[in-house]
């Protein structure tokens, strides 16, 4: 089976594809929606708001997490906020500027459509948000607030205190909550997809793993919605939460999806840095803090006095004199390498030598301690309950971190993998963020996907026909369920030396060091050596003790782990071919002469979409062309 | 329908204890006042007694229906809410730690218990003076005098209003929240009004025990 | 630093479990509370034995996923943070810490340390919602909320759904995290058309689920990471009294 990359763009001018693609779109009928079942792995921002609204427009949804509760999925976490165009602050904002502020800011490696498209959606994403009773920080009169977020020159970012994944995600989270209590949801919570089943070449259900009872279970359906988040795990110490994984986007690239851009990944400027060889996960801090922090380290080299105690003519604020027109708003890889590049080369600060200073002294001084307070009270006891330091007298010390990928399984317009049927929303996919994404767009993504986007073009692919009834009883799910459970009796036989998280942790350093921030040749060869030898080792000697028929968490982590390897030997690989920088991935060879990420339109102006062939096969590279008709391809300046 | 689905929730059983330790407390307020005629003189008292037995004997009777049904819908309820809550952790931690429980709390339901014996003793003893039958009816102040010549009678009445206070420092700051009626505040384990309101009636009941067993009154 | 932890195991729902004692050597003053965990369960993995079973996902206080009964105290001794943000510099060198799962017969143990609380998802959907289906909303300014509303809804609202107020509270109940979202939704302008009848289903799930009754003890807002407050659950029974005062409401 060869992959055909059929992006099904709409035609006409960019402003009218999405209302073109709504018009020809096919149509359930309403009647008959009850009579179609889907599938949807994940309950966060994209999964949740999925099901619900599919589950509103009348088709029977399954839906499920690892996690105990659909609120816990990660989408959580994000703290900062959501963008839209809605232009309540006149600043000159629209749908237009929001959508090149994406293509540039994800350095013009996104599809042109899908962004447009994003940035039509937003608008009704905020209405449905505050419809659904989300708590968005408002004005005295009543109206809704907005900042600026890194990398956009207008208040477009609409948030919730700090925390407005928190709020979004409950949002979603209760109108699922609402359509399960009206019958047209089953949640499966503590449940965790292991593999796809794919029947005539189309994707008709999912084996799973009661994480409970251990008992593998098969589930039939007309069609499979994965939104089940990013990869970034692979590094294992990521700001993801510590049950983020890849398999199910994994298992399912393996099944014939098709694996877009796994390099591209996004190392976010402000988390805390590491304490200690204990680290089980990084924490990130909103980059709204720089805002009114500013980023500097010492001019002079391993100066060991406290931050305080260096006068300003001493101090490099490195960002503000580098890029003078966005000085510490540069988007987030920028922002990234330069902390970096400062710390590799000495300056930086902290235990190790990996920090730089991000300061609020300035900001107090102006506002008062209370302004910074009301803004960021939260995030700075946040930052002194894991550092025991007071932010309000000292500098805070941060550190980049992985912290999001842009890469996922390649979809059409539609959202559908290369696997008919099989839909892809969120994090989970690759679409909208090109080789970076902007602040505060992701949540705007999970749920543009999710409400607005697959609830329709779902139909449109159920509405085509042509789907036999499948039930749990066809050989194929026999098939897929016998190799769920030899695999998982494999990692329960092995009785190994090392624990999973041992190897875990060193493939994460490995994946850090050579395919972090800035990435080589050599690197990348080195890693495409040893990963496979270590992947090797781990099916040889990790030890997972327990059993399969009841909560094993050490058994849940191996088999995560194990997709871990083969995925970061995929991440590796697309970072080797492509012979450019853009975005979050950086080729140390490919640079301007002041440091900057050097693109090669000419020869890269693609999506890299990845084939699996088989285990021991090399995939196979597919491209699709991308064009840019509404932005202009220029090196991206913020200076 | 309303009326079975309010009485089966725990809130609706809360509320119930709140609106009636609430005509507990009103009760509590005007049977102090009269207790307290006692440092007039024993003329003022026993007026007093004699004008409730007399013109006032229906509003009294009334009122002692009403006193009736509450406290037995209080205790009731509290029975109730009792089990519900014990059910609703079959395995008690090895260990607790309360970080903010009151004494007032942490009494709430043995205090209550005892008050009701109490309550039970005081009716026999003062009401229906089955307990010392040289007491002499509408002599409240003669009454008064037999009755806390015992350190025993004043050391059980003393700790009953002791507990009383402690009851009702909780139940009058509860009964607020439970009415949805206390406005939002900074600080809301604050309870000046409830400690205030208890301390004055237990001072007020304790009083005359007290003053009687160390000869203060007229 | 050195510990001593006694921690519950239990090797499923239906099993009896019992208090165990491991050593936690080595442990750094900088490690949070569960890393001080990993280090524990990574000796017994590689001594053949099964690790330590606990909850926890994000690991930086928002999942809720996180619980534990730390000294007989929800999510340990700091006040308004999460097991997972509790660092052990708050423990000195020899402590010996007893770790419990939440209890409640509402939260049955699923092994060790882990607890379903799947019952305060139910209490929502029960009713803990606004029905406002995908698309059918007005512009986000259409309706003025006042900033003062928006931020009590705010502070209602940063509820985590960890189930630590359950766990603390001497009675079990569900009161401040059903009070929660009851004022979230309650306080604003939305949320008014099905305000009663919320309160009214949440209430009797939350009863039906068989948590306890609010005694107004003040535990769970200690315990709560997020310092929501018992003020909201005044604000829940006043409006459970005033829906039930109330006759036209649907009552299904």
């Amino acid at each position: 089976m060869s992959i055909e990359l059929n992006a099904r763009i709409p035609e006409g001018p960019i402003e009218r594809k999405w209302e073109r693609a709504k018009f020809e779109m096919k149509l359930v009928n309403p009647a008959n929606k009850r009579k179609h079942s889907v599938i949807v792995v994940g309950s966060g921002l994209a999964g949740a708001s999925a099901a619900a609204t599919m589950s509103e427009l009348g088709y029977r949804v399954k839906c499920f997490c690892f996690q105990d509760s659909p609120r816990r999925a990660h989408s959580i976490a994000a703290q900062g906020g959501i963008n839209a165009a809605k232009n309540y602050q006149n600043d000159g904002d629209s749908v237009f500027r929001l959508f090149y502020d994406t293509v540039k800011g994800g350095d013009f490696r996104a599809r042109e459509a899908n962004v447009y498209r994003l940035a039509e959606i937003s608008v009704q994403i905020i209405d449905q948000a505050v419809a659904q009773g989300v708590p968005f920080a408002r004005e005295y009169g009543g109206l809704l607030d907005n900042r600026s977020f890194g990398g956009a020159q207008v208040s477009r970012t609409f948030y919730a205190r700090g925390q407005t994944g928190q709020q979004l995600l409950l949002g979603a989270y209760q109108a699922l909550e609402k359509e399960i209590n009206a019958g047209g949801v089953t949640m499966f919570p503590r449940t965790e997809m292991l593999d796809l089943v794919v029947v005539d070449g189309r994707a008709r259900g999912i084996i799973t793993r009661n994480l409970v009872t251990g008992a593998v279970e098969s589930h039939a359906a007309d069609a499979v919605v994965l939104a089940s988040g990013g990869y970034g795990n692979v590094f294992f110490l990521s700001t993801n939460a510590k049950g983020s994984n890849c398999t199910a986007i994994w298992r399912a690239h393996k099944r014939g999806a098709a694996f877009a851009n796994p390099c591209y990944t996004q190392i976010h400027p402000t988390c805390i840095p590491v304490s200690g060889d204990h680290q089980s996960k990084l924490t990130l801090m909103s980059e709204s803090l720089r805002n009114d922090g500013r980023v500097w380290v010492p001019k002079q080299k391993g100066d060991q006095r406290p931050p305080n105690q260096i006068p300003v003519e001493e101090r490099d604020y490195y960002l503000e004199r580098r890029y003078p027109s966005f000085g510490n708003l540069v988007p987030r890889d920028v922002a990234s390498r330069n902390a970096k590049e400062q710390c590799d080369s000495g300056h930086g600060v902290g235990p190790g030598g990996y920090g730089v200073y991000l300061d609020f002294r300035d900001a107090i001084s102006r506002l008062g301690e209370a302004r910074i307070r009301e803004r960021y009270g939260n995030l700075f006891e946040m930052y002194q309950r894991i550092t025991d330091e007071d932010p309000y007298h000292v500098p805070m010390r941060i550190y980049p971190a992985v912290h999001y990928t842009m890469g996922g399984l390649w979809v059409d317009y539609n959202l559908m993998s290369t696997i008919p049927g099989l839909h892809v929303i969120g994090e989970a996919n690759f679409s909208d963020h090109g080789a970076n994404r902007l602040g505060a767009s992701a949540l705007m993504q999970g749920l543009a996907d999710g409400y607005f986007v697959i609830p329709l073009t779902i139909g449109n692919y159920l509405a085509q026909g042509g789907l036999t009834p499948v039930t749990e009883e066809h050989p194929a799910f026999a098939v897929a369920r016998a190799g769920v459970e030899a695999r998982t009796a494999r990692l329960l036989a092995t009785r190994g030396s090392r624990t999973v998280d041992s190897f875990h942790r060193e493939l994460g350093q490995l994946m850090w060091n050579k395919c972090g921030m800035a990435r080589t040749a050599e690197g990348l060869r080195e890693a495409l050596d040893e990963i496979p030898r270590l992947r090797e080792q781990y099916w040889r000697d990790v030890n997972v003790p327990g059993s399969g028929d009841s909560l094993n968490q050490s058994l849940e982590k191996a088999g995560r782990v194990a997709d871990h390897f083969e995925l970061a030997e995929l991440m590796c690989r697309d970072a080797l071919h492509r012979e450019e920088s853009c975005g979050g991935h950086f080729r140390v060879e490919h640079q301007t002469p002041d440091g900057e990420a050097l693109r090669d339109d000419e020869a890269f102006a693609y999506v890299a979409a990845w084939e699996h062939r088989g285990d021991d096969a090399e995939p196979v590279l597919h491209r699709e062309p991308l064009a840019f008709e509404q932005v202009h391809l220029t090196q991206r300046s913020y200076k | 329908m309303t009326l079975l689905r309010f009485y089966r929730s725990t809130i609706g059983k809360k509320l119930i204890m709140a609106v009636s330790g609430i005509i507990g407390i009103i009760f509590l307020i005007l049977h102090m006042v009269g207790n307290l005629q006692i440092f007039v003189g024993p003329d003022r008292i026993n007026d007093y007694a004699r004008f409730l037995h007399g013109p006032a004997a229906e509003v009294v009777l009334a009122q002692r229906v009403v006193l009736v049904v509450a406290l037995v819908l209080h205790v009731w309820m509290a029975w109730q809410l009792t089990r519900i809550n014990r059910a609703a952790r079959p395995q008690a931690y090895t260990r607790r730690e309360p970080q903010v429980t009151t004494l007032a709390s942490r009494t709430l339901r043995w205090g209550g218990v005892f008050l009701l014996v109490f309550i039970v003793l005081h009716i026999l003893h003062f009401t229906t003076l089955d307990l010392d039958p040289t007491f002499v009816e509408l002599d409240v102040f003669g009454n008064a005098l037999k009755a806390f010549d015992s350190v025993w009678m004043v050391g059980f009445y003393t700790v009953a209003m002791l507990l009383l206070g402690f009851h009702l420092f909780h139940g009058i700051w509860s009964s607020g929240r439970t009415l949805g009626v206390s406005p939002p505040s900074r600080a809301p384990l604050q309870r000046r009004i409830a400690l205030g309101l208890a301390l004055i009636i237990a001072i007020g009941f304790a009083a005359v025990p007290l003053a009687v067993w160390f000869g203060v009154v007229p | 630093m050195n510990l001593t932890l006694r921690v519950w195991r239990q090797p499923g729902p239906s099993v009896p479990g019992r208090l165990e004692r491991y050593e936690a050597a080595d442990i750094s003053p900088d490690m949070s509370f569960l890393e001080m965990l990993d280090v524990v369960n990574e000796q017994l993995a590689v001594a053949g034995q099964e690790p330590i079973a606990f909850d926890h996902d994000c690991r930086e206080g928002i999942c809720g996923m996180c619980s534990l009964m730390i000294n007989g105290v929800a999510h340990g001794p700091m006040k308004g943070t999460a097991t997972c943000q509790l660092h052990m510099r708050s423990f000195t060198d020899g402590d010996e810490i007893l770790i419990e799962p939440f209890r409640a017969g509402a939260f049955p143990v699923l092994r060790d340390l882990c607890v379903d609380r799947t019952a305060l998802d139910r209490v929502i959907q029960a009713g803990g919602f606004i029905s406002a289906r995908t698309g059918a909303a007005p512009d986000g300014n259409a309706t003025p909320v006042a900033k003062v509303d928006a931020d009590r809804a705010m502070d209602a609202a940063a509820c985590i759904g960890c189930g630590a107020c359950v766990a603390a509270c001497p009675n079990g109940s569900a009161s401040l995290f059903t009070a929660a979202k009851v004022s979230h939704l309650g306080l604003l302008p939305q949320g008014q058309p099905e305000r009663l009848r919320r309160v009214l289903r949440m209430v009797d799930q939350m009863d039906q689920e068989g948590f306890g009754g609010c005694t107004l003890y003040g535990e769970c807002m200690e315990a709560c990471p997020k310092e929501i407050s018992i003020d909201f659950i005044t604000r829940m029974n006043g409006d459970y009294l005033r829906a039930s005062l109330s006759a036209g409401e649907p009552r299904t």
